[in-house]
């Protein structure tokens, strides 16, 4: 097991290596954060400019290759540069890495936990209008691309919160800024998570219960359901003991790609409720030509791609006993 | 009393599918009932009917009663209560029959706890003492194993545990050693005897294998397309049946028992479920059909004094002229033997291998895979197949003898020692050589329906090797090829699945003959198909070798059908061979202790016989492959090495026995130290 | 004969009904609603902007003064083509590097799925949302190109461990044994068997591929001004969805509907094909 870890670990390194060179080559000639400087009024000077860039990195006029052997250096010390505005890509990334994890960590859970239930309950009343009605949901939300859901969820909150007269459902940032109290502060937190977290959820609750009441029905024809059934035990007790915790194995591999989607969910969950976490920072950073900030979120991005990987993996493990080596 | 009376029960599934037509029996204390008839004749889905598992969407009718309380229309919440406790199940594949995710004692002590009120550490102990009942070594240690970590044999053993939990009044086995080989099949039959007299249980025994039958029921009901044809005890039918369908599924099982003769196989295959003829079901492969036999389907009706039944309007007619399946069945005429063979010493060799060693890295873990060791899957075997000779590999499942074939299939260098094919040395074949020496080796298949392409018509599978090979005319060549393996020509535009598995089997036939090779490899070729359908197989292979003299290479596992086809024979066991020679040296003076057990495992269809036989038991399972014991392989289950002094065995322990010629001018060699002289096979009286 | 048997088993299928004829029905309101309204999509009615829905403008106007049915439907067409353009690709790739993977094993497989995870681990999002734009030039075919290379390997893993089974298939083992080259067996046997598992795959893609596209140009990385598609639609109309919603409903409204229907198809072309799967 140790032995096949460092493997993983190893090969895994060297993906993220690769993949964050790529974007980095990719933004480096892609990306202009000249254009930040050149069209400022009083215009100014381009050695200024050249030299500002130069502090950050970012000059275009230093051959790419130089330029990434100066981000390399800097990334194995631990330091991911500049932004275009110079300040440290560590800090705002320590920031919104907090802020992005609430959320994708949050959704997983509740979207999981939920859906697994869901789907569970729809297959064993399968046939039944609740299984049908579950069933056409998630697939219409299925249907929904987050950024719709997200505007939409705005919406009702804007109209609910007219309608009120006060502001019951918010909708713009993580809190309300200038509270004073810890437990005033609290509650407005908890506030500002409520939308995103539905925003984020609704697909991955939609999806884990398509999927879980999928492979359920498939357990379900399985013999050792009839096994369990022959023993004595009732339709019912047969599927909670026997076939649902069978049917958690494939559900769990399925969590990779199930975290791909929640963290394309986060970027759109992020811009439209005004969160400033890494997905933001993502579409900011290419609208603001920041290259270091992109390769910094590709980095994070490669990394919570790989880590979700092993985690489904250790997850099958844990349910699985023929994949467990002892 | 009997405690289950199963009347006139009828299963029908959504479209019309008619499963179940009419059963009806009756099962007494402690009485073994065995149930036969081909696939698809409606025996599992009338044992899941009395257990009332059948799945939605089928309709029953009739009536099922136990201890005189009738099933059928009784709630759910009270049928619970009796499935596990008073009636029992075991299936046939044990494992998928287990749920993968749990420890197979907590499985049986679930279902001591489903019916009796008591403690978990208490509904554990007693699955282990369930567990050693039925014969698990260490039942403590592995009572907390998980399903897949058990062998085939130990599953089903515990899936009788599981069964007996309850002391159930009634068990009911659905094809229970099917999956397994024959020697472990004999162990699993004996624990269910055993089962049998701890709980005083009356039995149904589902399967398709005459030969267990005759050992274990005390009366046998034949069913063919989901009616029961023939009722009586097992004497009665064995040696006495009145019914056709009978008569020619017991003419045409190649017997150990008697000398070869022809095969005499059933012509046709039995009828769709959703499409019966009118009147009797087995008229339109009924040699003795007359016209009245189409106007109503014959009822099960008594002939003679006692119990016996049977559904055919000319019983009485051939309980009065004693006829036999011999008698009414025609006998297909075997192809006249072209001049003597000539001495085997003077013929080509086709097929020589040496000393070939094959061996696989074995992994562990789907998710985290490593490496834990080395599976000796075939560990330096020699043998060789002369022109125009039927060599047969036999063994137990996992013992080397795929892994053999497509080593020499591949027609590449071996990791150790030496395959030439038809004088040419596979180790140095040039990519050219290779292919055209492919013309000349071709294989057959086991599972008729694995072995052709789904999604391509008949015509395109056949002119795939001869386009290959760049042939012309490939439509002539078609035709005759199907007309050479008795299929219809005109029916080369069809595909697969419209075949039955004994006509894909001929097509699978066919297309290994395309390029007109010299030597056929066969892998199991007539172990999925069921025996009516079988016989006709082994003729078609017989025939054709002597028509178009080749050679054949035969694996298989049932030593009736290798007794029957083969010249020679090699026995494997974990790679390596036991035992070699002709089948008449090695049938009727087997040497060594491995092929003695396996002989005298092998159940007869005679009822008489296997009451009054002697059967070798072996213990345990084949060792693990990446683990063979030291010296001899055999030693750790060999009951000859039980009766030797301590010195002797030692020898066992420390030297690894080769292949020895038993005497200087006999066809016949075995590996081990101490081999056997005296003869084992007794033939039947009747 | 099984093409038969499919489409009765699909047409037994409620779900899947609903999904085909809404498919059609949407289909040709792209393609044929624009003959039928009155305005054309680059016409601009400078006495009408920010109307609500009327009768001479029927799904209102924007803020210049455009129809907002004749450039919905013209963005919707855009967003199919696109849709089912990826889906052809990314399956047909999927298909061929994940039967060469599995079939050929060895050095073949490490390289082809080393090169699919990197794939995965690369944030395709960030990458096609840099060159997309820098494609001016080049027409929104490369953003097809673009989406298609990020959509393929999760599918073309699940042909591989397929693949893996099916080569211990018997009749892939016979076709071997006669001498058939590896690509033809790929070509003739491997991937004709896997024909089920890719069309459903196809299908699914195609919703896929539609949503892909309206995310990305919803942040302006996609399909370029002055083309319009159902994502640039909007993203256009969100902006202002509490005054003018019309912008918004309606190229949001015909995304789910299209997605929705394809998905439709795809669950029921999944029963339908797979045999063993549940009714
Ligand atoms: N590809 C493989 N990888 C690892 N082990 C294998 C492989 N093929 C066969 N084996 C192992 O080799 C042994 C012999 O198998 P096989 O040749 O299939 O025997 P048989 O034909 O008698 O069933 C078994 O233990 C089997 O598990
Ligand atoms: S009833 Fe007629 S067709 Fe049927 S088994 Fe008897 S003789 Fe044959
Ligand atoms: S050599 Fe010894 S252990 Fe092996 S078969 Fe002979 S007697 Fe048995
Ligand atoms: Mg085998």
């Amino acid at each position: 097991m140790g032995a096949y870890m460092l493997k993983r670990l190893i090969s895994n390194v060297l993906l993220v290596a690769i993949a964050a060179s790529m974007a980095y080559f990719l933004a480096a000639t892609s990306l202009n954060p000249r254009a930040k400087y050149e069209g400022r009024q009083p215009p100014v000077a381009e050695a200024v400019v050249d030299g500002v860039l130069d502090d950050y990195n970012l000059n275009d006029k230093t051959p790419v290759f130089e330029r990434y052997v100066t981000w390399v250096s800097g990334v194995v010390t631990g330091d991911l540069g500049k932004t275009w505005e110079g300040k440290e890509v560590n800090g705002e990334m320590g920031r919104r890495i907090g802020v992005s994890l609430r959320l994708l960590l949050i959704g997983t859970i509740v979207g999981s936990g939920i859906g697994v239930a869901v789907g569970a309950y729809a297959a064993v009343r399968q046939y039944t209008i609740s299984d049908r009605v579950i069933g056409v949901t998630s697939f219409v939300i299925m249907a929904i691309p987050v950024f719709v859901i997200a505007t939409m969820l705005t919406i009702g909150a804007v109209g609910l919160n007219n309608a009120l007269g006060f502001t019951l459902l918010e909708y713009t940032g993580e809190y309300t800024p200038g509270l004073s109290g810890g437990w005033e502060q609290f509650t407005s937190r908890l506030n500002h998570l409520i939308l995103p977290t539905i925003s984020l959820c609704l697909g991955q609750i939609a999806f884990y219960s398509r999927i879980q009441r999928n492979m359920m029905l498939d357990v379900l024809g399985q013999d050792f359901v009839r096994t369990a059934r022959a023993k004595g035990l009732s339709r019912r007790k047969a599927l909670f003991k026997h076939a649902l915790r069978t049917a958690l194995i494939p559900a769990a591999t399925y969590f990779a790609f199930a975290f791909g989607t929640l963290l394309t969910g986060a970027i759109f969950t992020e811009k439209i409720f005004g969160w400033h976490g890494m997905g933001a920072w993502l579409v900011d950073s290419i609208q603001q030509n920041d290259t270091n900030a992109v390769a910094a979120v590709s980095l994070f991005a490669a990394v919570c791609v790989l880590v979700a990987g092993l985690l489904s993996d250790l997850a099958v493990a844990a349910l699985d006993p023929r994949v467990r080596v002892n | 009393m009997p405690i289950l009376e199963v009347n006139d029960l009828n299963v029908t599934f959504r479209g019309g599918i008619k499963a179940v037509r009419g059963v009806s029996y009756q099962l007494g204390q402690g009485e073994v009932l065995g149930i036969v008839g081909e696939s698809g004749s409606g025996k599992s889905v009338t044992s899941l009917a009395v257990m009332g598992l059948l799945p939605p969407g089928a309709e029953v009718s009739g009536s099922v009663k136990l201890h005189g309380r009738e099933l059928l229309d009784m709630p759910e919440d009270e049928l619970i209560g009796l499935r596990g406790k008073t009636i029992g199940m075991i299936f046939q594949d044990p494992l998928s029959a287990f749920t993968p995710v749990y420890t197979i004692g907590d499985q049986i002590a679930e279902a001591v706890r489903i019916h009796q009120k008591i403690g978990k550490d208490k509904a554990a102990k007693r699955a282990v003492e369930l567990l050693d009942l039925v014969g698990i070594p260490h039942p403590d240690v592995r009572a907390k194993a998980f399903p897949h970590e058990f062998s085939g044999g130990m599953r089903q053993r515990a899936m009788i545990a599981m069964a007996i939990a309850n002391d159930p009044d009634v068990l009911i086995c659905d094809e229970p050693t099917t999956a397994l080989d024959v020697t472990i099949q004999a162990q699993v039959l004996e624990v269910l005897k055993t089962a049998q007299r701890e709980t005083g249980a009356g039995i149904v025994m589902i399967t398709h294998d005459l030969g267990v039958v005759a050992g274990i029921a005390d009366r046998v009901l034949v069913m063919y397309a989901g009616k029961p044809v023939e009722l009586g005890t097992v004497d009665e039918i064995y040696y006495r049946p009145r019914q056709p369908y009978t008569m020619g599924l017991l003419a045409s099982i190649p017997r150990m028992d008697r000398p070869t003769a022809r095969l005499i196989p059933i012509d046709g295959n039995p009828p769709s479920p959703a499409a019966l003829p009118p009147g009797c079901p087995f008229a339109p492969r009924c040699p003795m059909r007359v016209s009245a036999c189409d106007e109503a389907e014959p009822d099960l009706e008594r002939i003679g004094p006692g119990t016996r039944m049977s559904a055919c309007i000319r019983s009485h007619e051939i309980e009065l002229k004693g006829l036999d399946g011999a008698t009414i069945y025609p006998v297909p005429e075997a192809p006249a033997e072209t001049a003597e063979p000539r001495p085997r010493a003077e013929r080509d060799t086709v097929l020589s291998v040496e000393n070939m060693i094959r061996h696989y890295p074995l992994m562990k873990g789907a998710v985290f895979k490593r490496r834990v060791g080395t599976v000796h899957a075939v560990d330096g075997i020699s043998f060789d197949v002369a022109e125009g000779e039927t060599l047969a590999l036999v063994g137990e499942s996992g013992c080397g003898k795929t892994t053999t074939l497509q080593q020499i299939m591949q027609l590449e260098a071996p990791q150790g020692g030496t395959v030439v094919v038809l004088g040419k040395d596979s180790a140095t074949l040039a990519r050219a050589d290779r292919k055209a020496l492919r013309r000349d080796l071709q294989i057959v298949f086991q599972d008729p329906m694995a072995a052709l392409d789904p999604r391509m018509p008949v015509g395109d599978i056949l002119a795939e090797p001869l386009r290959a090979h760049g042939h012309k005319d490939i439509g002539a060549r078609i035709a005759e090829l199907l007309s050479l393996v008795g299929l219809d020509p005109s029916h080369a535009q069809r595909y697969p699945q419209h075949f039955s598995g004994g006509q894909r089997q001929r097509i699978g036939i066919a297309r290994a003959l395309a390029l007109e090779p010299r030597l056929i490899v066969l892998d199991e070729p007539v172990s999925a198909l069921d025996v009516s359908i079988q016989a006709g197989v082994i003729n078609l292979l017989e025939d054709l070798k002597v028509r178009l003299g080749l050679s054949y290479l035969f694996v298989a596992h049932d030593l009736s059908v290798v007794r029957h086809l083969a010249d020679r024979i090699a026995v494997m066991y974990l790679g390596r061979i036991a035992e070699i020679g002709t089948v008449d040296e090695v049938y009727g003076r087997p040497a060594h202790p491995y092929t003695r057990a396996l002989l005298s495992a092998i159940p007869l269809p005679d009822p008489d016989l296997e009451r009054s036989r002697e059967r070798i038991l072996l213990e345990g399972d084949l060792p693990s492959p990446a683990d063979p014991p030291s010296g001899c392989r055999f030693r750790t289950r060999c009951p000859k090495r039980a009766l030797l002094g301590a010195e002797e065995a030692r020898r066992c322990a420390e030297e690894e026995p080769s292949v020895v010629r038993l005497a200087p001018v006999v066809d016949h060699g075995a590996a081990c130290h101490y081999p056997e002289e005296a003869e084992v096979v007794v033939t039947s009286r009747h | 004969m099984r093409s038969k048997v499919v489409l009765a088993r699909l047409a037994r299928n409620p779900q899947a009904r609903y999904g085909l004829v809404a498919l059609l029905l949407l289909l040709l309101l792209a393609y044929v609603g624009p003959f039928v309204g009155a305005h054309t999509w680059t016409d601009k009615d400078f006495l009408a902007f920010l109307e609500p829905p009327s009768a001479e403008h029927w799904w209102g106007t924007t803020q210049i003064g455009q129809d907002v049915y004749a450039v919905t439907l013209r963005g919707m067409q855009k967003s199919i083509v696109i849709g089912f353009l990826v889906a052809l690709f990314s399956t047909g790739l999927a298909a061929l590097v994940g039967a060469a993977a599995g079939y050929f094993g060895g050095w073949v497989d490490r390289a082809l799925m080393w090169g699919a995870d990197l794939l995965l681990v690369l944030p395709s999002f960030l990458i096609i949302a840099i060159l997309s734009p820098n494609l001016k030039g080049g027409s929104w075919l490369w953003f097809v190109v673009l989406l298609a290379a990020f959509s393929w390997m999760i599918t073309s893993r699940v042909v591989r461990s397929m693949t893996l089974s099916l080569r211990e298939r018997e009749y892939i083992l016979a076709a071997r044994y006669m001498g058939i080259p590896g690509w033809r067996i790929i070509l003739r046997h491997v991937v004709p068997n896997l024909s089920s598992l890719l069309i459903i795959d196809a299908t699914l893609n195609v919703s896929a591929a539609i949503i892909g596209e309206a995310s990305l140009s919803f942040f302006g990385f996609g399909v370029q001004p002055p083309d319009v598609s159902l994502g640039t639609l909007i993203a256009a109309g969100s902006g202002q969805v509490t005054g003018y919603p019309w912008l918004f409903l309606f190229p949001a409204g015909l995304l789910v509907l299209l997605v929705l229907s394809v998905n439709l198809v795809g669950d029921g072309l999944r029963d339908a094909l797979d045999p063993g799967s549940n009714q």
